[in-house]
């Protein structure tokens, strides 16, 4: 069979493998690949139509599971509030890398000496472990003997210092803020290496025609490092829907106090493993394809509106 | 001919700078100036940053090395004497170290099983042109943007019923199948770089189809297989979610679940804990340096120079 779709092509495919081999070297990965991650996404999309008790199926219901998500306690106040919290990490997220983010990237772009020493350093804690990265912050804010707390009093600003992680008004704050301390690594990297490929002739004549730096970075380098910034954009969205660990790690599975940093993963974890509830199954699978939906519909509409700035910029 | 053509073009470019320079010698020190000013500044907010993003990581590892009693007097400080006690609590008493030998099995094997069949997968697809090759590319591709909550719930029960919950083997299979689309996007891009005639020229030699793979497709991918390890290894060392749905069992937990428990547990054994979070970042802090370049190039790669 494979002799028959070589020569009805007619290259010269000497160097390609023949279908039979082909498969050999294929099948280990497909095998790994359709048992643990197509055939749970499979019955995934099944589990959230059914009545559950405990782990055996019971009757189809349809949609139901999902129109408790906004009829019933604790789903009807728990899932807006979490998503707000989500849409904050994002908002938060997005200010912070493209305004500080940003402005670092291009500082960075222009230095010879050290260039590579910052990088390392600004993208260190990207690689800490975020888990590692929440629970290190629990311990520096901690009310008793925190060095945050420490150094405000230091400087003299010991009006300033409070349990942060124990009030609800800061206590969501401070989520979002080591999670941008922390994700702002790979925007930086990703940003310089977008601003090494904007060409040195553009900006240089631009300079020549008498050019103020910002007129040079808002009408040449911005519009060209687009791209990167839509790319990067979605992905920080993707990140900040599903973060995990260091919501957990500051406020633990409950959000505490009184889920002031509640998140959607958050919401599902507690619903499917620690409810205890007959349904838990339909229900949390409702909520996990809940959450993918609005992952997934809001990165394609983002992806579809940076498309179309760019192509108005040009 | 191509030596004129080198020749005449510095004579052109030298000519007006140095007519700029000499007309204009206060205007350039100004600038220099000017320059050197704003490189004052630049270095300036690039330190402060520096040390905002440094600084916890530098407490955690200083505070490891203190008592409680000098974390709790003086919550700012440098280690009086730096005492290990901190480490050995961590390391035997609240079980590090079998979580540590437990997070390096289960990511090790799982990196490199799920390199070794990406690896031969990867060059099956680029060498082939059929149809169904393409679709079974596209299906693994596609699993990029898996979303791992949807399918937490059903890889529980599946591993439930082949008796692998708790166990580091299920673990381990489960972080080799979520690895393959990563790896087999990447290894398959750089296959098809290479040209056929290297394993045409194999073949007339009479190599079969594995050893032509083997002794000399491999080699040639080698760049490759060090950012698909790099990348493979640093999120599935840090990964909480599967393991603190997926291990029951605290003998055997991976690093980051172990860490969950003993927060609970220590609560006031300060220099204990943070001595637990070192342990915990130390491995990736080490492959960092030994691998910077390629981490960099690898998160930068395709996009400009």
């Amino acid at each position: 069979m494979s002799a028959t779709v070589q020569t009805r092509k007619q290259t010269p495919v000497t160097g390609a493998l023949p279908q039979r081999i082909a498969w050999m070297f294929i099948l280990p990965a497909v095998v790994i690949f359709s048992i643990f991650v197509l055939y749970p996404m499979a019955t995934a999309l099944t589990y959230s139509m059914f009545e559950w008790q405990g782990t055996t199926r019971g009757n189809f219901i349809g949609i139901d599971n999902f129109l408790k998500l906004f009829n019933e306690e604790p789903f009807k106040t728990q899932i807006p509030r979490a998503f707000a919290h989500n849409f904050l990490l994002f908002g938060a997220a997005m200010v912070v890398q493209n305004s500080v983010g940003l402005f670092l990237a291009e500082l960075l772009h222009r230095r010879k000496r050290f260039k590579r020493f910052f990088q390392t350093l600004f993208t260190m804690p990207y690689l800490v472990s975020p888990l590692v990265v929440g629970y290190l912050w629990s311990l520096m804010l901690s009310p008793l003997f925190g060095p945050i707390n420490a150094m405000l009093k230091l400087l003299g600003l010991e009006a300033l210092a409070q349990p942060w992680l124990g009030q609800s008004s800061t206590a969501i704050w401070v989520v979002v803020l080591v999670t941008a301390w922390q994700w702002i690594g790979f925007p930086l990297l990703l940003y310089g290496a977008a601003l090494g490929g904007v060409p040195k002739e553009l900006e240089e004549a631009a300079a020549l025609d008498g050019t103020t730096p910002w007129q040079r970075f808002s009408k040449i380098t911005f519009p060209m490092i687009l791209p990167i910034i839509g790319t990067v954009s979605v992905l920080t969205f993707i990140g900040s829907m599903e973060a995990f660990p260091i919501p957990y790690a500051l406020g633990g599975s409950a959000g505490s106090p009184a889920g002031a940093t509640d998140v959607m993963s958050l919401v599902f974890y507690r619903t499917s493993f620690e409810s205890g509830a007959t349904n838990a199954i339909g229900t949390s699978s409702a909520i996990a394809i809940l959450l993918f939906i609005v992952i997934f519909g809001c990165s394609i509409l983002f992806t579809r509106w940076f498309r179309r700035t760019e192509r108005n910029l040009f | 001919m191509s030596l004129d053509t080198t020749v005449e073009p510095p004579a052109e470019i030298v000519e007006p700078a140095e007519i700029v320079d000499r007309a204009s010698t206060r205007g350039t020190r100004r600038r220099l100036r000017k320059s050197l000013g704003s490189q004052l500044i630049s270095s300036t907010i690039l330190w402060v940053y520096a040390f905002i993003a440094i600084t916890p990581l530098l407490l955690m590892l200083l505070n490891s090395f203190r008592t409680n009693q000098e974390l709790a007097t003086q919550p700012l400080g440098l280690p009086a004497s730096p005492s290990f006690t901190s480490y050995q609590n961590a390391w035997i008493e609240a079980s590090f170290g079998t979580y540590f030998f437990n997070s390096v099995i289960v990511t090790v094997v799982s990196v490199v099983l799920s390199t070794a069949v990406s690896l031969l997968s990867a060059y099956g697809l680029s060498r082939s042109q059929s149809r169904v090759m393409q679709v079974v590319e596209s299906i693994f591709i596609s699993g990029l943007m898996m979303p791992v909550f949807l399918m937490i719930v059903p890889i529980f029960y599946l591993l439930d019923s082949m008796g692998l919950v708790s166990t580091r083997e299920g673990l381990i299979l489960v972080y080799t199948a979520v690895s393959i689309p990563f790896s087999i996007f990447v290894l398959g891009a750089f296959f098809r770089q290479l040209p056929l005639e290297l394993e045409e020229a194999a073949r007339i030699d009479g190599a079969g189809p594995f050893r032509v793979f083997w002794s000399v497709m491999v080699p040639l991918v080698r760049p490759a297989i060090a950012t698909v390890i790099i990348f493979r290894f640093v999120p599935i060392w840090n990964d909480f979610f599967y393991p603190l749905i997926l291990m029951r069992d605290p003998s055997k937990y991976t690093l980051p679940v172990g860490l969950t428990s003993f927060f609970g547990e220590y609560q006031t054994d300060w220099s204990t804990l943070f001595a637990g979070l070192v342990i915990a970042t130390l491995p990736l802090i080490v492959l960092f340096l030994v691998a910077t370049k390629q981490i960099v190039s690898g998160l930068t790669a395709g996009m400009g120079k």
